[in-house]
């Protein structure tokens, strides 16, 4: 029962790892139809800068937090204004051969400016907690609550304010959103930037479980592509839920299925991936949308 | 006075296609004015013309100015409002987000409700639709929303691109009949792309006539019908 329960909200802590980047992965190809093979590096990159802004800066975690998010936000703007607007109406393959090329530069410059080496990076959460008489480690408690936190609010954005309506239906009609005013551009640049926060959430959130180095990010990133493959990969709703159950489904089979050791865990996240594409290529939330002309 | 808006000399072209050879158009404030032509004739791309949704030379003038090289979003918020072809309503989202969508230019809460309700009166059912997937409604009725929706954003003009097609005859004389009491009543000036030449000379003060990307025959509406070319072709007697 102890067992089961820490395996649990250790899968769910993860979960929410990759339901942050998986979601990122989904907003962008919402909007652009590309899948963005930097999305991890992203995440590693800001978490490196969060590294930067504690160790050298002095800043109290939740300063180096809250600027990190800051600084995420304006760069994945940046990003999308500097790197991929220009490739933006070349082919897909064109601008996914670009975020490719992101994902090298983004993990040769962290090597470059911080070095390779493996790195603590703190949790806000030290510690063990009881609940209910199982033992539970702090920090995958709070990263849940820190990811369902930054979650419910980007939702809260798309569906309540007048900007984030204007993001979806540029994700569902470029054409006509431009004829009602909407700088279809800029939006593209937003859904960048909220991309960006997400990565950095997940990065700093993963971070204290694996240490901090160049690669950190590169196996979150294949749970996070079968997450949102898995719920769906136009659905936020399902990209939230698919890295949630990928991360507590993984974990427990590792736990409790003896052949499955450490080692088969990716690759059990890449059948995930295969068997979806293959059976049910829409995801679990993928809806076909109704029509009619 | 000038015209509210007016086209000089417009040419645009579909890579090596020339489809615009030079139009010149102009719509007074308060006027509802109508492009008749065959299909092919360039009805579309003038409406195209105009909101900057395809590249064009010669002038666009709004309002006595020109509107240089802004793109179909800051031609949008210049207050001219396009209900494109195909109607360009978002499937996905309600009926209520894509009014909402309609107002994106109104940055003011209240005046969106004032609006909303004014609006409104003229399409009662909407609202009892308000939360349904935009997708699920019927042809006429994506038409009639996209009209609702163009009328959110307040527009100095609207244009309007064949409302006629694939509809029924009692859902397309309903939607004619709101423009013409939005005019009436509001003053709403209408500048309307149409193939049904009937529908377009009832409903219009001015017409002309598009023929292989030139204006052809230009007049008032009452003049066109009895000219007898353009009844032959157009009004099928």
């Amino acid at each position: 029962m102890q067992q089961l329960a820490q395996q649990i909200v250790s899968g769910l802590a993860l979960g929410a790892v990759y339901a942050s980047l998986a979601l990122a992965i989904v907003l962008i190809h919402r909007t652009t139809h590309v899948i963005n093979f930097a999305q991890g590096e992203m995440g590693m990159f800001t978490t490196f800068v969060a590294w930067s802004l504690i160790t050298n800066h002095g800043f109290s975690y939740w300063a180096a937090f809250a600027t990190t998010l800051a600084i995420a936000f304006a760069g994945g703007i940046l990003l999308e204004r500097v790197v991929i607007r220009p490739v933006e109406s070349a082919s897909p393959l064109a601008v996914i051969m670009v975020t490719i090329a992101l994902f090298v530069v983004l993990n040769g410059l962290a090597s470059w400016i911080w070095s390779a080496e493996t790195r603590n990076f703190p949790s806000p959460f030290p510690g063990v907690v009881t609940v209910w008489g199982v033992s539970l480690s702090r920090h995958e408690v709070g990263a849940i609550a820190v990811s369902l936190v930054v979650l419910a609010l980007l939702w809260a954005f798309f569906r309540f304010t007048r900007l984030g309506l204007a993001m979806r239906a540029v994700a569902i009609g470029p054409e006509p959103s431009r004829l009602l005013g909407v700088r279809v551009g800029w939006m593209l640049a937003l859904g960048w930037g909220f991309a960006a926060v997400l990565s950095a959430v997940s990065g700093m959130m993963v971070a204290p479980i694996v240490f901090l180095d160049p690669t950190m990010m590169q196996s979150v990133l294949i749970y996070a592509f079968a997450a949102a493959v898995l719920g769906g990969i136009d659905s936020p709703l399902g990209a939230v839920v698919g890295g949630f159950a990928l991360g507590v489904g993984i974990n427990l089979l590792s736990t409790y299925v003896d052949f499955v050791t450490p080692e088969l865990e990716l690759p059990v996240a890449f059948a995930v991936l295969i068997g979806v594409l293959l059976f049910r290529p829409s995801g679990l939330f993928g809806r076909a949308v109704v029509r009619r002309v | 006075m000038p015209a509210l808006l007016e086209l000089r000399d417009v040419e645009a072209r579909y890579g090596p296609v020339q489809v615009l050879h030079g139009i010149s158009i102009a719509v007074e404030e308060g006027q509802v004015v109508a492009v008749l032509g065959a299909n092919g004739a360039g009805k579309t791309t003038t409406l195209r013309a105009v909101s900057g949704t395809v590249r064009r030379t010669g002038d666009v003038l709004f309002a006595g100015r020109s509107v240089g090289g802004r793109g179909p979003d800051g031609i949008a918020r210049l207050g001219i409002a396009h209900v494109p072809e195909g109607r360009g309503i978002f499937g996905e989202l309600s009926v209520r987000d894509n009014l909402r969508m309609g107002a994106y230019t109104q940055r003011d809460r209240r005046a969106f409700k004032t609006d909303y309700a004014r609006v409104l009166e003229h399409f009662r059912w909407l609202e009892e639709r308000r939360d349904q997937q935009a997708g699920t409604l019927s042809g006429g009725e994506q038409q009639m929303l996209a009209l609702a929706r163009a009328l959110l954003s307040r527009p100095r003009v609207l244009l309007l691109d064949e409302p006629s097609l694939g509809l029924a005859p009692i859902v397309v004389k309903e939607f004619f009949r709101i423009v013409a009491t939005l005019n009436a009543e509001e003053g709403l000036t209408v500048l309307v792309v149409e193939q049904n030449a009937n529908l377009a000379l009832a409903a219009s003060e001015r017409a002309y006539v598009l023929e292989v990307g030139r204006v052809a025959v230009q007049g008032s509406s009452d003049e066109l019908r009895r000219h007898e070319s353009v009844r032959r072709s157009y009004l099928g007697y």
